[in-house]
């Protein structure tokens, strides 16, 4: 730990597999680390009070929301974002979100999957109520949310 | 949870037009690579913060950004002084007294709302700019406040802009028909003191922002953004930057919801067009959620004052007059178009003859409103189905026959309104049924008993509404006769490219609204192939020559607009297509057809021509014919048929198709406290013919959800100060999964006799379910003491405890005269 405060640090962070090593100023959020200096732009922002789950990703293994945790306070740790959940083809939960139409301008998209794909993988066959629930903290303004809830549900159930 | 019941009467075409073809936008931005504007980058670019107004109304007396510059990192600064000089004030639509506001990129001598933009600063990273923008040192001389707009008409109120004498931007009185002669008549007149459509707006998830570069050999700048309304940001930049409009590039792609809040931000892109010429480097800003909140595009606030209804002992509404006083905030930017453009839907869905509405638009000190989804007509829908609910409760009508006895009948259509707008089809008795049987309405008594036994108090209401869509922006010269618009067009491109690929460019900037898919349908009909073959570009780009003044996406239009300019490009490039093959197979261009990617002889499927073959042509092998061979190119300016309206009799077709959403809801209300639920809800919605069914479900419900959180969770408050009481997402509530209730939807299609497709444009929907959770609201009520009514849009708990307790405050303000 350093004996003097400083107001930038070296962080070394792994993203969706990759090592990074940058110098970011301490007050950097963690979602403009990823956006603005890894150019993973996947990763959105809507709003300033940590209150739309826009900016959700993974941080060791746990949904945060990635504008309330600072970039230093990822240094050493693995971070999942929407870029990483697939390759080329849609994961199952992704196409699902298509076949039912839950997303319109996409805007929320990243940060409903990522909260979606952490429900499932802890609760592989949600029911409605729990999806709902789940999904409680990521904000849509375009779908209404029906929708969305009927594709994770969907995905849920065709899971394995 | 939900269900689709279809009552398709025709489709237009067969094949893609009509399906639920799957949206090839999900791709991209399933696997978060979209491409918004903030995602977009330039080496060296700056970022910009705006210094902003901590006062609702104040002089500015001085300004010293010494101490900012110093700051390492920091590029530059730019003050209101300098926006003087560069720029010449933007362009009012409004006559006097309104035309005469000066408005600028930044606050010029004074700040009028809280959050006002009064110094920029660009600096090397976010941080630092925000961190050099405290540093700026700005002396307020703190003015008197004005929020209310009843105030802001007073004599000695303050006046936020001087040169205008007064608040007032525009007034003018609507009348059409035998009004006195209707009242004199009635049988009952009911008479309302006061509604209030409360202030709120669509945040959009995605803020405003742009990336903004200026070419310094060409004098041109690229403008990188969100902005929905491309057209309209051109023709009010361009003066102000005094350049030519081509000077200013426009460029979206991806745009995260707008739902109209996007028009309005010219004064920060030539901000940052002046800052990107100023410093010499690419400029990016992006708004945060406070800022938006604070300064961005509310919805018109609409007061209907002095309210009376003229209604025949059978229910037959014959008349209405009243007084319409609508807040505007501290400029007016695409005001005061929201003056004239309530009039599309003046009677509503009704068929009342004689009208009369005296409309006063005023500024306020808050944030400055423009258009919101049901921009205008929504508030006066809200109008006429408080009104019909309303005398449906004080005269004892059943609210379902009430409506029924005074809509527009299918068999009137296309229906002249008494200000000359033509309703072009419609059924709204029918689509009422359907409503009423996905909901269960024979229950709805029986329901009641059951929830009163639990202690509660059961709701039942129903809002009907129209989307009117294509604008005739003729009627700007209803309120100011001096205007040059009228009119109203969108512009696409078709060809095929050098190897026959089919490539297609829209002027429209889509928001979540699925061109690319619903193009790409229209297409594969008209040329014969498959819709993944036909390419469609995102977004929008001022370079591709593919738009004109009108080209935007608002105003629920596409599917008219943006779709008939599609048709129309892909029908000429069809013909071209035609004559080519006729050239190469010597026939006639009849003998051709167009059938599974291939130009084939009528009857000869073995003389055919692909596509590729059909690009490669003009483009790389165009010898030996002896004349030109078609260019395989098409652009098509879709120009809808309207005249400009009559000024003296503020008469004439105003909008071309009019799509119409009925919802109903049932509620149930906790007397003790006010607290309520919607436990059951319906939207039934006809548009029209529909392109893809499920992308036309998807836009009613977010309606659906939009007008949830306006009439149960959203408002833009302000203290008395002219602060804003809900910055942000902390106190401003946006509904999530848990706020949604169980939802039905169902659709009926009757098809538009006046555009090329039979489409109307429906992505507004004109906030039914305000109008139903009123009602609903206002039902449940009726069995408590006092049977308070409803009398604004937004009604949280407590005003439902309000009404519960003291339910007189509400009813002196309704009043029943009958004979």
């Amino acid at each position: 730990m350093a004996a003097t405060p400083t107001s930038s640090q070296v962080v070394t962070v792994t993203v969706n597999g990759t090592a990074y090593e940058r110098e970011v100023p301490a007050r950097r959020l963690l979602v403009h680390f990823l956006r603005d200096d890894l150019d993973l732009t996947g990763t959105h922002i809507g709003c300033d009070t940590g209150s739309c789950g826009a900016c959700t990703v993974y941080l060791d293994g746990v949904a945060v929301k990635s504008c309330a945790v600072l970039a230093v306070q990822a240094d050493g740790a693995q971070v999942a974002t929407v870029e990483g959940l697939s390759d080329d083809e849609l994961t199952p939960l992704q196409q699902s979100f298509s076949d039912h139409h839950a997303l319109q301008c996409g805007y929320c998209t990243p940060g409903m999957l990522m909260s979606a794909a952490a429900l499932l993988a802890e609760n592989p066959s949600p029911s409605e109520e729990e999806v709902k629930v789940g999904l409680q903290g990521n904000i849509c303004r375009c779908t209404g949310y029906w929708n969305i809830v009927e594709a994770v549900v969907a995905a849920g159930k065709g899971s394995a | 949870m939900t269900t689709v019941e279809s009552e398709a009467t025709t489709t237009l075409q067969k094949g893609f037009v009509g399906q639920n073809v799957p949206r090839r936008e999900d791709k991209r931005l399933l696997q978060g690579e979209g491409l918004y504007f903030d995602d977009v980058k330039r080496h060296g670019m700056g970022y910009v913060h705006f210094l902003r107004s901590p006062y609702a109304h104040a002089r500015i007396t001085s300004i010293d950004v010494t101490a900012a510059l110093e700051q390492p990192g920091v590029y530059g600064t730019l003050t209101g002084d300098e926006v003087a000089i560069l720029t010449d004030p933007f362009f009012q639509i409004a006559a006097e007294p309104g035309g005469n506001v000066r408005d600028y990129a930044l606050a010029v001598g004074k700040v009028r709302y809280l959050g006002e933009p009064v110094v920029a600063v660009v600096a090397d990273t976010r941080e630092r700019a925000r961190d050099a923008a405290e540093l700026v040192e700005v002396d307020y001389e703190p003015l008197d406040v004005v929020v209310d707009a009843r105030k802001a008409l007073e004599h000695g109120a303050p006046v936020l802009h001087e040169e205008c004498g007064g608040n007032v931007s525009y007034s003018g009185v609507w009348e059409w028909g035998d009004v006195d002669k209707a009242f004199a008549e009635a049988d009952h007149v009911v008479k309302i003191s006061e509604l209030h459509f409360d202030r709120f707006n669509s945040t959009p998830l995605e803020n405003n922002g742009a990336l903004v570069e200026y070419n310094r050999g060409t004098g041109q700048w690229t403008i990188t953004t969100n902005n929905q309304f491309p057209g309209f940001a051109a023709i009010m930049m361009a003066p102000a930057l005094r350049v030519g409009t081509d000077k200013l590039r426009l460029v979206t792609q991806d745009i995260g919801g707008a739902f109209g809040n996007k028009i309005t931000t010219h004064p920060q892109l030539v901000a940052c067009c002046l800052l990107a010429r100023k410093l010499k480097r690419a400029v990016q800003w992006t708004e945060w959620r406070t800022e938006f909140h604070q300064s961005m595009s509310h919805c018109n606030e609409r007061w209907f004052l002095d309210t009376e209804v003229a209604v025949m002992a059978d229910g037959t509404m014959t008349a209405f007059r009243s007084k319409a006083l609508d807040d505007t905030g501290a400029y007016l930017r695409y005001e005061p178009l929201g003056g004239v453009i309530w009039s599309q839907v003046a009677a509503g869905m009704y068929g009342w003859r004689n009208l009369r509405l005296e409309f006063t638009q005023v500024m306020t000190n808050k944030a400055p409103c423009s258009p919101n989804r049901g921009y205008s007509r929504m508030q006066h829908l809200w109008f006429t189905e408080r009104i019909i609910d309303i005398i449906a409760h004080e005269l004892g009508f059943d609210r379902v026959e009430l409506r029924k006895r005074n809509y527009v009948q299918p068999e009137q259509m296309p229906y002249e309104t008494p200000n000359g707008c033509v309703y072009d089809s419609g059924d709204y008795p029918k689509a009422l049924d359907v409503v009423l049987d996905l909901i269960g309405y024979d229950t709805v008594e029986e329901r009641r008993k059951e929830v009163a036994s639990r202690g509660k108090l059961l709701g039942f209401g129903i809002g009907s509404t129209l989307d009117s869509g294509t604008n005739n922006f003729g009627q700007s010269q209803l309120v100011n006769p001096e205007l040059q618009f009228s009119g109203n067009n969108e512009v696409a491109t078709v060809k095929l490219d050098f190897f026959g690929e089919i490539v297609v460019t829209l002027g429209t900037t889509p928001q979540g609204q699925s061109h690319e898919t619903a193009a790409s349908q229209v297409v594969a009909d008209i040329l014969g192939c498959d819709v993944d073959n036909v390419q469609v570009r995102a977004g929008h780009d001022s370079y591709w020559n593919s738009h004109a003044g009108f080209s935007g996406t608002y105003a629920s239009q596409f599917a008219v607009t943006g779709l008939g300019a599609v048709k129309g490009a892909t029908e000429e490039l069809a013909s071209q297509m035609k004559t080519l093959t006729s050239m190469v197979f010597q026939c006639s261009a009849d003998d051709i057809e167009l059938v599974d990617g291939f130009a084939r002889m009528k009857g000869n499927p073995e003389a055919a021509l692909p596509f590729m073959a059909l690009g490669a042509i003009p483009n790389m092998n165009n010898a030996g014919f002896p004349i030109d061979p078609p260019p395989m190119n098409a652009r098509y300016v879709y120009r809808p048929p309207f005249d400009v309206p009559d000024k003296e009799r503020k008469f004439g077709n105003l909008t071309l198709t009019y799509a119409m959403q009925i919802h109903a809801c049932v509620v149930e209300v906790d007397p003790e406290t006010g607290v309520y639920e919607i436990v059951d809800y319906v939207a039934v919605d006809d548009c029209g013919v529909r392109v893809n069914p499920r992308i036309v479900e998807g836009q009613v419900m977010g309606a659906t959800a939009l007008a949830i959180g306006a009439a149960m969770f959203e408002v833009f408050a302000y203290d008395d100060d002219g602060n804003l009481l809900t910055p942000n997402f902390y106190d401003y509530h946006v509904p999530h999964t848990l706020d949604m209730p169980p939802l039905k939807t169902g659709a009926i299609e009757t098809p538009s006799p006046f555009t090329p497709l039979g489409t109307k444009g429906m992505g507004e929907g004109g906030g039914g379910g305000i109008h139903c959770v009123n009602a609903a609201l206002q039902d449940a009520l009726q069995a408590s003491p006092g049977r308070a009514i409803v009398t604004t849009s937004h009604n949280p708990y407590h005003r439902v405890w309000e009404m519960l307790n003291h339910p007189e405050r509400f009813r002196e303000k309704v009043e029943v005269i009958s004979k």
